[in-house]
């Protein structure tokens, strides 16, 4: 049986009638084209599909399409704001955050939110504020690094 | 307007794209009128196929056709192996078992339906019968007498008796005369874990076919798309000019990406039968099954030497495990990525290497990152450390005293080929002045009084890069040759297109190919574009892997931008009436010696070479040139990498808190993306040598079987990365460019170890298997306890 559900995508309200064992993730990537947001696994562990879901990081392969009905989400996509990428973004291109880039929006959509929660981590805090996202290609050094500059960045108006 | 050059740390260009999630990765494509395909695995280890019953899943709503092996049988055809050693056993591998399943995943029936779910749903709704068979895991004992035989049959008949797929050896100097001779002789059973490559992307397939034209076109996730295609073409007589392949995003391969699959082949084919685009995506529990893993070798090592800290030889036997088929580069990578290596750094002029590879009921194995060399290192280094604890002597001492002395051009050693240059003292001086070693021995000692555990440990490593000179590989095996090929064309505005035939997943080659030609023309970069993992759009080329796109693709660039300057200085000397000799090219402008107001710009060259209204005689119009370049030889990257531990005495838990790394890579493209591929390579060194493990129950049941169950690393698992580089050049193309993407892989596992050893050496430990895990450890340390309890007794 189909549910209607209303969700609010990067600032734009959708309407849709889904299933209700539609993951999130697929309704973002199959319903909106909104392909930024990216499976890396199947058992909540890689973090690829990280998205804000009403201002909190989750694993969107880990929530129905229907629970997040009434609310509101934040991709990837919908971070760059009149031409400008958002700080995180810009600081993962800066410091080189990324490099197959399969794991980038789910790691820029956890930096966001880890920095809203803790504005200045310390780089112990940064690695366990990361536990959630795997990344294969970088060792975490430049994320590190990236997340770092992104919380100095903030402070400079 | 930015020119930019060679070692130059610029910001990549593809990850605008990447940050803003406008990449695009094979599950991001939809095609009109898209099937979706998903498989049904085996979930014995060993077993007979009895019965299929798919009459279920046909009838089931939104299923448009289910396919069997035997129903496929001539269209899939047998996956060979790509590269063959003398008497290699290579049984049939059909992409769809027939009789009979081998590994748990082997696949043994398609359902194409009209979404992923549908699909998914009736895979499950595939009854298959199957007659249980007896399985083995482990390589050694798979050449047993009495073990389960996986490929039955006579070895002229496809069989592989005692599941032996190849017995290869290879010797330098003479071993057991200078283990005769020799004061020192150590033994060691080392075991090299299995390991999942985990690209964070799992595999995927789109294929098209167009009945009319007969035209296939495949999306892959791949790191080889033209060897992807003259393969399929070879394995189902699918014409190659009818094939394209296109290698899209690709998120991380890491060597297993770098075959051909099952999966490319039989959705394909489905493709090709149903006349409708079909969409295959792996889920990651499936790619624990499906992808290839690496490693997994069990062997019996002896080195040898004086009490001086001389070392004159190593000699190993080693079961190389290839789990239940041969994938693509199987066999050459635990025999001649591996065995040519054991020389190391060292002056070492004996080396025996037996290696016996053998089928088993598990996955396949293949390369993963660092491939043959990572083994090979962790053994020389693991045992250079034992050799020098029985000798007496320190670690970083044996290793001095043994090292080669610098050359600049070509060095043979015992196992039969030739490095290309080297200063393996100087990287080991950088390395023990950055991390302080006198300091830290006094710290370790002072640290033992207090009951803690430090350790240092050192890996200077080398490695076989530059995948490679065509001949020599022939010889060695290889299907296909090595060379890589490059077009540059130069379009009448003066903007610049060239095409590659390497495929790059993470690598940066946007960037690195656009400084060399940035570097080359004067061109800047927004004027640079670069065209990758297209077989339509690039002749020919051998992929990414084995730290080659810049080496030989990077080269093959090179001589083609040289070509496009000699023609273009030939128009401007033309056009401004001077002879060619005097016309100098430099920042993208053509100037007449010694008359800097008579000049001609790159795109004002082009534009003429386009109109061509004023050509030299006889010469062709346009602006771009061709070429293909074979290397002459590999090239041969080292480095001094340490690792400083500390060990929880009460809990065994191993503290990764320093890493310090030097690299040689020769000359450097881009120093920020070198950097960023140390510190990933390093990551997985480290996740080998502390946490990671692919485990298979004695049944053939994968236990590490998913994401929640194989330890990848999080980002807690490391320290800041200290990384610095010494530059020797190598003499064997004209970038003098030796290669990074496997540095830090092929160096970290030895380096972590030692340094684990190291903090319990005064406990009487000689060596620990990977990975150190707490346990692990913790049972070393209660051990030795009660070895000094029963020492006191007695």
């Amino acid at each position: 049986m189909a549910y209607l559900i209303t969700i609010r995508v990067n600032g734009v309200e959708r309407a849709a009638h889904v299933d209700a064992r539609l993951l999130l993730v697929d309704f973002l990537r199959s319903g909106l084209d909104l392909t930024g947001t990216h499976v890396g696994c199947d058992t909540s562990s890689c973090g690829a599909c990280t998205v804000l879901l009403n201002g909190q990081a989750v694993k969107s392969c880990t929530v129905f399409a229907v629970q997040a009905n009434n609310g509101e989400v934040t991709t990837v996509e919908g971070l760059a704001k009149d031409g400008k990428y958002h700080p995180v973004q810009q600081a993962f291109w800066d410091q080189h955050g990324l490099q197959c880039g399969f794991c980038t929006p789910g790691m820029i959509m956890t930096t966001v939110a880890l920095l809203k929660r803790n504005p200045k981590p310390n780089e112990r805090e940064i690695r366990a504020g990361l536990r959630g996202n795997l990344c294969r290609c970088t060792g975490y050094h430049n994320i590190v690094k990236a997340v770092q500059a992104a919380a100095g960045s903030r402070r400079t108006p | 307007m930015t020119m930019v050059g060679i070692n130059e740390s610029v910001k990549r260009r593809e990850d605008p794209r990447l940050i803003t999630g406008q990449g695009r990765y094979v599950d991001d494509i939809t095609l009109p009128g898209m099937l979706h395909l998903s498989l049904v695995r085996s979930p014995h280890a060993h077993a007979r196929i009895r019965r299929i019953d798919v009459s279920k899943a046909a009838k089931t709503e939104g299923v448009v056709a289910v396919f069997t092996g035997a129903d496929l049988q001539e269209q899939l055809g047998s996956l060979p192996a790509g590269w063959v050693l003398p008497d290699l056993k290579q049984p049939k591998h059909p992409p769809l078992a027939v009789d009979k399943v081998r590994y748990v995943g082997d696949p043994v029936a398609a359902v194409v339906a009209e979404d992923p779910f549908c699909a998914a749903d009736a895979a499950r709704m595939v009854k298959v019968t199957y007659e249980a068979l007896p399985a083995i895991v482990d390589a050694e004992k798979a050449q047993k007498r009495g073990a389960p035989i996986l490929h039955e049959g006579r070895a002229d008949a496809g069989g592989a008796p005692n599941n032996l797929a190849f017995n290869w050896e290879i010797n330098g100097g003479d071993y057991s005369a200078a283990r005769k001779a020799a004061e020192v002789v150590v033994k060691e059973r080392i075991v090299n874990q299995r390991l999942i490559p985990n690209a964070m992307e799992p595999r995927g397939v789109i294929a098209q076919y167009e009945p009319a034209s007969g035209n296939l076109t495949m999306w892959t996730s791949t790191q080889i798309p033209h060897l992807l295609r003259l393969l399929f073409a070879l394995v189902t007589g699918h014409p190659e000019h009818k094939l394209r392949v296109i290698a899209p995003d690709v998120g991380g391969g890491f060597g297993s990406k770098l075959y051909i699959y099952a999966e490319e082949v039989i959705t394909g084919i489905v493709a090709k039968q149903l006349g409708k685009p079909v969409k295959w995506i792996e889920g990651r529990q499936e790619n624990y099954l499906a992808t290839t893993h690496g490693r997994d070798h069990i062997t019996d090592v002896e080195i040898c030497g004086n009490r001086d800290g001389t070392i004159t030889g190593i000699s190993c036997t080693v079961h190389a495990n290839l789990g239940a088929y041969l994938s693509t580069f199987a066999p050459l990578i635990p025999t001649i990525l591996f065995g040519i290596m054991l020389v190391g750094v060292y002056k070492l002029r004996n080396v025996h290497c037996e290696v016996r590879g053998a089928f088993t009921n598990t996955t396949p194995v293949d390369a993963y990152r660092g491939a043959g060399r990572p083994e090979a290192t962790y053994l020389v280094e693991r045992m250079v450390d034992r050799f020098a604890d029985a000798a007496g002597r320190d670690p970083v001492y044996v290793r001095r005293k043994n090292m080669m002395a610098a050359f600049k051009n070509g060095k043979d050693v015992a196992t039969g080929v030739k490095y290309d240059s080297g200063d393996y003292k100087k990287a080991l001086a950088k390395a023990l002045e950055m991390v302080d070693y006198r300091k830290f021995k006094a710290e370790q000692r002072a640290a033992r009084r207090e009951g803690r555990l430090l350790g240092i440990g050192f890996s200077t490593y080398i490695e076989i890069c530059g995948m490679a000179p065509s001949a020599v590989a022939a010889s060695l095996g290889a299907g296909a040759g090595l060379w890589e090929s490059s077009l540059v064309r130069v379009h009448p505005t003066g903007k610049v297109t060239v095409y590659t035939g390497t495929s790059p997943h993470g690598q940066g080659h946007y960037t690195s190919l656009s400084q060399i030609v940035s570097s080359q023309l004067g061109v800047p970069m927004e004027d640079i574009e670069v065209v990758h993992g297209d077989t339509a759009a690039q002749q020919f080329g051998t992929g990414t892997f084995g730290s080659r796109s810049v080496v030989v693709g990077g080269s093959a660039l090179y001589m083609s931008l040289r070509k496009v300057v000699d023609k273009a200085r030939k128009i401007a000397a033309h056009q401004m009436g001077v002879p060619e000799k005097q016309v100098q090219f430099a920042s993208g402008r053509f100037v007449v010696e010694d008359v800097p107001d008579k000049s001609m710009s790159f795109p004002d060259v082009a534009l003429q070479a386009y109109h061509a209204k004023n050509l030299p005689r006889g010469m062709e119009p346009g602006l771009e040139a061709v070429s293909f370049f074979d290397p002459e030889n590999f090239t041969w990257p080292f480095g001094c990498h340490v690792a400083v531990v500390e060990i929880d005495a009460a809990t065994g838990e191993v503290k990764l808190s320093r890493y310090v790394a030097v690299d040689d890579v020769g000359k450097v493209i881009n120093p920020m993306i070198v950097d960023g591929m140390v510190h990933g390579g390093v990551a997985q060194g480290v996740g080998q040598a502390l946490i990671e493990q692919a485990v298979y129950s004695p049944q053939g049941q994968l236990l590490s079987g998913s994401m929640m169950d194989y330890a990848v690393p999080t980002a807690e698992l490391f320290p800041t990365f200290e990384t610095a580089r010494t530059e020797t050049p190598s003499p064997t193309n004209p970038l003098g460019v030796k290669g990074a993407g496997e540095t830090g892989t092929i160096a970290a596992s030895p380096a972590v170890i030692n340094a684990v050893v190291d903090a319990l050496s005064h406990l009487g430990v000689t060596h620990v298997d990977m990975p150190a895990t707490s346990e692990k450890i913790w049972r070393k340390i209660q051990d030795a306890k009660a070895r000094r309890r029963n020492g006191r007794k007695g």
